[in-house]
């Protein structure tokens, strides 16, 4: 029963990085983060053996078992609750995401300014205790055990956002809170209600996955359709799909940086991830009755997140609405019921993890030297920070899944399996990638091209020579003949007043002082931003290129999924594997 | 039947031999821990009756914690032996699910009387020193000052209270249910009387209290009286046994059962018989509403689970229905109404209206889940109650404590222990899983959706989710927010004088230490390992009778 050890220790390795670091309060700062960060990169290296012990595994053994590197305890005997863990593809990928991202942000907050009266110890525990019930979610192979950690989830979340975030964190980690309460206790009436149902065809009732699965097509499908009613919005709260998605942006917004890109990158997959686990598998007939409604929300997110995300005004909330376009993606894809819609489905999972994470973090890296989240107090970065620039640019690419990035792999997946059985899906579902360019390119371009201008490139007391902020390493201020050039700038109307700089211009006033003065003030990425970059910029290009490793381990997944849900690949297949059984 | 055939009548039953008395056999055995608490009572007055002052404060709390604990292990031994029996000629029943009830209650009433003891946060204890005293009296302003010794007269009224409380789940018959109820109600009504500051509204709500229990013990004892006229006995077995051969009226039976389980459902606050709950909640000395959150709830609905199993389970079609619309009413009431209060005590009060509509779906799914699920919730939610209450009396302002909401702001800063074991109460009281609380509401709904109240549990999710709001709104308070400017007003002692002063924490007394300690590892323990515990708790069926 218990053959492995590395998930057990994927879940505690964190939690025991938690207390460690909790318990460090005395220390010094650069000591706690360093512990954190070392449990961090240990848990890394069990989570790549755990890979790589997947892989060799692959295809030996019993082939049918849909878990592997299993663990089991009982935990509670008198509701048939064990403490189970196993990975299929699906979440080895997912687990490895949030392996790989912990690290990195736990990097890019290293010197994250919090509100007064916090450490960053706090910070840290908080961080890690987080990872650990993520994996928990994903490692779970018991329905309560799933519901636990989707519980538990919440609440290093819930102090992330409400002690450590921006003006409105309370607010933001309340309606997060509720939000995912409700959808959580709707689950656990679902949870309860497959117990029961499980009660009437076994002996006694269960939670184990797999026995559930082996009787899902004895639940009567009106029991289902009640049971995945409540599953369903749960998943849809945390996804999130359209009418629920409210919660995200102000969460998303007001939420530190590092909080927030696992908040995006990870949490949210949970919805879509319960989607293949629990729903799909466990509910068949109720999801395939049902799945027009999920489809019809993922489209409807689709398009308007991709409109509304053009429409934003700051940069956080910019990044959030962007997700929740591509959260439609992703459920489109589960309930598009292909086998390349749901490898896509799970690609995509883990590509928006990366391409996003990216893209939120080097928001974050520019929203901490300009001190605004505000787009319109930011122009023509690029001159002054060329590798925040280019680092931007490789995000936006990812986002509108260029040919080249990731993003591009899972979401032609996606789309070219919604179109053999859904074409007119899939055809609305397109106008979301014309959209993505839009809203990503408009954005990069007031950002970071054009003349250097705004209060968060040039700062709103620039120009005053009293107040001018020192930085280290470059000059002081701007040259005396150039002041009356900067504008000192209210915060918000940034665009219209703040004076243009364009070195090229006005070459003949000191041009390389005051450029530079800006240069030096904004400060391009530093050799640890750059640290914490470059591997998501590393695997956005090389899974854009070859993501076979990672769809070798999903597609298994994906067509037992498949035989699960009890559908086959539409004929003919553009392309890509016939999953026989099935209906 | 005529007048005439009345008065004719009565002469014949005068006239007619009298039975002998046959001294019904009486099993002490079982008793015993019913008559180790209510003789420690007895004990416990003839302590406060001749003992100096000065001794009777560390008498009686000895004599009440070792009463207690003798009960306790009393009922340990008889659960491990199967001692089970009906005595008093039928009166009393004793089988294992009174045990275990009487195992929870015990459990929940010693840190209920150890809350009572504590004189540290409030110098001189909660209650009053003199409770004759009028008012703004000059006798009562010394009597005020007057912090040691403490008044010690409450722990042999918590111990009849507690007595009281332990005969509800073993009565068998409907008149020593009555007494029960009164002999655990009397104490506490006085209790709540006895507030040592804001004397006024702790004594207004022990009037409001009193009232209204008796009130309600009119309408029980007229249930009392339909019940005995269709069964012609009060005994729950013959109430069964006629219901089932369903030959007498109907009227009787329904009108009798609805009076009386309106009796209990007003002791258990159930909405909507909750009206008295926020404003004894909130009068009271906080131990003495620690002490009635807890085990008057544990009573009630022990009590209730006797009832329904033994007296009315023949006739579940009736009153199931309307038990469900109630718990629906109650989960509705205490939560919607919870949104708006920024008293803690009141707060807590409408949490404990719908909690005891949770209650209520282990009660009507009469299922033996359900019996032992109800059990396992009253224990994890009276430990997070009392732990919370006791909370509570450390947070101080003035002269007082600090119930409202606002006086939280920031304790997460200045008592950062406190403000964690506050906030995991909370969670525990909303179901967040990995605390106790959590394996309480799964167990309870379990047997909810077992029995098929499919509706009845989705209500109770969506009332969990909104009496959430409120607990969060505790815990933004306290860790997000920032304590109120703490100027002027302290003294050399760290005491704020005033009303309007800033509120401070004690330091808590090692009685109250205690306390918060077996709450936070009992909410913790059973979220996390509830596994033996929920055996423990294990409510057979069908109960004696």
């Amino acid at each position: 029963m218990n053959d492995s050890l590395y998930l057990p220790i994927l879940l505690l390795l964190p939690l025991a990085g938690s207390v460690v670091v909790t318990g460090m309060s005395g220390a010094p700062a650069k000591t706690v983060k360093l512990t954190a960060l070392g449990f961090s990169v240990v848990e890394l290296g069990v989570a790549i053996a755990l890979w790589v012990a997947y892989r060799s595994s692959m295809g030996t053994g019993d082939t049918a078992a849909p878990f592997r590197e299993t663990f089991s305890v009982d935990w509670i005997p008198s509701f048939g609750v064990s403490f189970s863990l196993g990975v299929d593809g699906i979440s080895l990928t997912m687990i490895a995401l949030i392996a790989v991202l912990v690290p990195i942000v736990l990097g890019a907050s290293w010197e994250e300014k919090l509100p007064a009266g916090r450490t960053i110890g706090g910070y840290f525990a908080l961080l890690l205790a987080l990872q650990a019930a993520m994996i928990g979610v994903f490692a779970a192979t018991d329905v309560f055990v799933f519901y636990v950690m989707f519980e538990v989830m919440l609440i290093p979340m819930y102090f992330l956002i409400g002690a450590f975030g921006g003006v409105r964190r309370a607010y933001a980690a309340t309606k997060f809170f509720l939000y995912s309460l409700l959808g959580g206790l709707l689950m656990l009436a679902s949870v309860i209600g497959l117990y029961v149902a499980s009660g009437n065809v076994l002996p006694s009732g269960t939670f184990d996955w797999e026995a559930l699965r082996s009787i899902a097509s004895q639940i009567p499908e009106s029991t289902q359709m009640w049971i995945f009613a409540g599953f369903a919005i749960a998943f849809a709260i945390k996804a999130p799909l359209v009418p629920l998605h409210t919660w995200l942006p102000d969460a998303g917004a007001e939420a530190p940086i590092g909080a927030g890109t696992l908040l995006v990158g990870v949490l949210d997959k949970v919805g879509t991830f319960g989607f293949l686990r629990i729903c799909l598998p466990l509910l068949p007939a109720a999801s395939a009755r049902l799945s027009w409604v999920i489809i019809l929300l993922a489209v409807i997110g689709i398009v308007y997140g991709a409109i509304v995300a053009a429409g934003q005004s700051d940069l956080k909330r910019f990044v959030t609405f962007t997700s929740i376009a591509h959260f439609g993606f992703i459920a489109l894809g589960v309930f598009a019921f292909t086998t390349q819609s749901i490898a896509g489905a799970a690609l995509y999972m883990v590509n928006h993890g990366i391409a996003t994470g990216l893209l939120f973090i080097v928001v974050g890296m520019l929203a901490a030297r300009g001190g605004s989240r505000l787009i319109g107090d930011y122009g023509g970065v690029w001159k002054v920070a060329p590798l925040l620039g280019g680092m931007f640019l490789v995000a936006s690419l990812a986002t509108i899944a260029m040919p080249g990035t990731n993003s591009f792999i899972s979401e032609f997946l996606v789309l070219i399996g919604t179109f053999t059985r859904y074409p007119g899906w899939a055809v609305i579902a397109t106008i979301g990638i014309v959209l993505a360019a839009v809203y990503m390119l408009w954005v990069f371009q007031r950002t970071m091209f054009g003349p250097i201008r705004g209060v968060g490139v040039i700062g709103d007391d620039f120009g005053l020579d009293a107040r001018v902020p020192v930085t280290v390493g470059g000059p002081a201020g701007p040259s005396s003949t150039g002041a009356p050039e900067y504008q000192p700038a209210t915060r918000g109307t940034a665009v219209s007043t703040a004076a243009a700089v364009d070195p090229a211009e006005d070459s003949h006033a000191a041009p390389h002082s005051r450029a530079a003065a800006v240069r030096a003030r904004f400060g391009d990425l530093t050799g640890r931003e750059i640290a914490v970059v470059t591997p998501l910029v590393v695997l956005i290009i090389l899974l854009g290129v070859y993501p076979q490793p990672v769809l070798d381990v999903i597609n298994p997944t994906a067509q037992r999924t498949m035989v699960d849900v009890g559908f086959t690949d539409p004929v003919p297949p553009a392309a890509g594997p016939i999953v026989g059984g099935g209906q | 039947m005529s007048a005439l055939a009345l008065i004719s009548a009565a002469p014949a039953i005068t006239a007619a031999p009298t039975d002998p008395i046959v001294v019904p056999p009486v099993n002490f055995g079982v008793l015993m821990p019913m008559l180790i608490v209510l003789g420690g009572a007895c004990v416990a007055i003839l302590v406060e009756a001749f003992l100096p002052r000065s001794a009777r404060y560390t008498a009686q709390v000895v004599l009440g914690i070792v009463v207690i604990g003798a009960a306790l292990a009393w009922t340990v031994y008889g659960g491990v032996n199967d001692d089970y029996a009906v005595t008093f000629s039928g009166a009393v029943a004793v089988d294992a699910g009174t045990y275990v009830m009487w195992g929870v209650l015990l459990v929940l009433a010693i840190p209920s009387v150890l809350m009572m003891a504590d004189k540290v946060s409030e110098p001189g204890g909660a209650f009053v020193s003199q409770a004759a005293a009028q008012v703004g009296s000059p006798r009562d302003r010394v009597a005020t000052r007057v912090a040691a010794p403490m008044q010690t007269e409450v722990f042999p009224l918590a111990l009849f209270a507690v007595g009281g409380m332990m005969v509800f789940p073993a009565a068998a018959d409907l008149v020593t249910l009555f007494v029960a109820l009164e002999v655990l109600s009397l104490p506490l009504y006085l209790l709540c009387g006895l507030a040592r500051r804001r004397r006024l509204i702790s004594q207004e709500a022990a009037v409001k209290y009193f009232l209204l229990g008796a009130f309600t013990s009119a309408i029980f004892v007229y249930g009392l009286a339909l019940l005995y006229g269709y069964a012609g006995s009060t005994r729950f077995a013959t109430i069964a046994q006629q219901s089932r051969a369903g030959d007498s009226s109907d009227a009787l039976l329904l009108g009798g059962l609805a009076l009386v389980v309106v009796g209990l459902l007003f002791k258990a606050s159930v909405g909507p018989f909750h009206l008295w709950t926020p404003d004894v909640y909130q009068g009271a000395p906080t131990p003495v509403t620690a002490f009635m959150a807890a085990c008057t709830k544990v009573a009630a609905f022990a009590a209730m689970l006797r009832v329904c199993f033994s007296a009315l389970e023949p006739m579940t079609w009736t009153w199931q229905p309307v038990l469900a619309i109630i718990a629906a009413v109650s989960m509705i009431i205490g939560s919607v109404i919870g949104i708006t209060q920024t008293d803690m005590k009141r707060m807590l009060a409408y949490s404990s209206v719908a909690h005891a509509g949770f209650l209520l779906i282990g009660v009507l799914a009469m299922s033996e889940q359900g019996a032992s699920a109800t059990m396992f919730y009253l224990l994890t939610y009276g430990m997070a109650t009392i732990g919370a209450f006791a909370i509570l009396t450390v947070v101080r302002k003035g002269d007082g404590e600090a119930s409202h909401v606002s006086d939280w702001a920031g304790l997460a800063r200045r008592s950062p222990v406190l403000a964690a074991s506050m906030s995991l109460f909370l969670l525990s009281f909303a179901g967040i899983p990995l605390t106790a609380g959590f394996i309480a509401k799964l167990s309870v709904f379990t047997a909810g959706m077992q029995a098929g109240y499919g509706w009845l549990v989705v209500i109770a999710m969506v009332a969990t989710a909104v009496t959430a709001f409120f607990y969060l709104r505790i815990v933004v308070v306290m860790y997000f927010s920032d304590p109120g400017v703490e100027v002027g007003g302290l003294s050399a002692d760290g005491r704020s004088r005033g009303a309007s002063d800033a509120p401070y924490v004690v330091v808590p007394g090692i009685l109250t230490v205690i306390v918060i300690t077996v709450a936070v590892v009992i909410t913790l323990g059973l979220g996390l390992y509830p596994g033996p515990v929920l055996d423990l708790l294990t409510v057979p069926l069908p109960l004696l009778s």
